[in-house]
């Protein structure tokens, strides 16, 4: 495995800047957004991973079993939630844009309007 | 910038990104050697001091319950924030649900979506409930229940309309319920301060044994406001960008 997981993280980046950077909708631009993001729950996953490691539950596994990093695991789970809040926000936002300039093109989108 | 010279501006500094990103891998641990001695630390002493096997839950709730705040605090604000972008503009009217293009039939939801969204409804409240109360002994939580618990909302929007949709859920109830999931856990973590404790700390009862539906203290308390707070939020959201397609600018 060596660094395979922390390449899978580096690719997810790029490819989700590239999304955003080419990307003529601004929608599709907010879904890039979610895939850059998303490479944050495989680099926290993959730093915290122990090799042999159990999920830290010990509801069914005897106490004190080998068990994976916990914290990464709980920043992951606050790392999905901020994304979802941050989704919604910046969907709102296209909303707005397309009500009052009507179209959704980020090229298009370059003067304010009072 | 025409799209050509943005294509090569962003080559040029994702080639720098990937470069710096492969040099600061050679100082990393590898793979499955992580040595933080912290979360170690936490897994060897977390499940005697609260009684919660989900150790995950109790950093969540209990070690790092302050950074918790603040995320919920996050989501409260981006729901608060939503309602203020997507409110009624002065230039903006409701219309009815009826379709404005008289020409076009729109077919009625067919019963093969409509009676299995329906069916869906219970067990994915039961569902819901079920991960938000078993935060401590379970891989589950306020956060994963309550995004399952505002499901239950969206598909009865998915089996009949809007409108049935928004009588279920008005948004004078569903604020206060997420006021209340906020507040809630806030207020168990002022409460210790109130006690002359730490702000967050477990003062409740850590029941019998390990693995206990009434086990943990805080913890449970506090998973069962996140996920009023959560199922609260998403509904509200949903709801808001629904109510965006029966506005007309007049």
């Amino acid at each position: 495995m060596g660094i395979f997981p922390f390449l899978v993280v580096a690719w997810i980046v790029v490819v989700g800047l590239y999304g955003i950077v080419t990307s003529r909708d601004l929608i599709h631009q907010i879904v890039c957004l979610i895939v850059v993001q998303s490479s944050t729950y495989v680099l926290l996953l993959g730093v915290g991973y122990v090799t042999g490691g159990a999920a830290p539950y010990f509801f069914d596994i005897p106490l004190h079993t080998k068990a994976v990093d916990p914290i990464v695991q709980a920043l992951a789970l606050t790392d999905v939630v901020v994304e979802a809040a941050v989704t919604a926000l910046l969907l709102s936002f296209a909303v707005q844009a397309y009500k009052r300039f009507g179209t959704l093109d980020p090229l298009e989108l370059t003067q304010f309007k009072g | 910038m025409t799209p050509r010279q943005r294509a090569w501006f962003f080559a040029v500094a994702a080639a720098g990104l990937v470069a710096c990103y492969l040099w600061a891998f050679t100082g990393l641990p590898g793979f499955g050697n992580y040595p933080g001695p912290y979360g170690q630390e936490i897994l060897r002493r977390a499940v005697g001091e609260t009684h919660a096997t989900g150790v995950v839950s109790t950093v969540n709730f209990l070690y790092r319950g302050f950074d918790t705040v603040g995320e919920e605090f996050i989501l409260f604000a981006a729901a608060a924030g939503m309602s203020v972008l997507l409110r009624k503009l002065r230039a903006e009217r409701e219309t009815g649900p009826a379709d404005e293009a008289d020409s076009r039939t729109i077919p009625a939801t067919s019963s093969a979506v409509r009676i299995p969204a329906l069916l869906l409804v219970g067990p994915t409240v039961v569902i819901g409930w079920w991960l938000a109360s078993h935060a401590q002994t379970n891989p589950s939580g306020g956060f994963q229940g309550g995004v399952i618990l505002a499901t239950a909302f969206i598909l009865v929007y998915l089996s009949g309309e809007f409108f049935t949709f928004r009588k279920l859920s008005p948004v004078v109830l569903v604020d206060a319920v997420e006021a209340l999931g906020a507040g809630g856990f806030a207020a168990v973590g002022l409460a210790a301060v109130v006690m002359n404790l730490p702000f967050l700390y477990n003062y409740l009862p850590l029941g019998q044994f390990p693995g206990a539906i009434s086990s943990s203290g805080t913890i449970a308390l506090i998973s069962f406001f996140v996920g009023l707070e959560v199922a609260a939020a998403f509904v509200l959201i949903v709801g808001e960008l629904l109510e965006q397609t029966l506005l007309r600018s007049a």
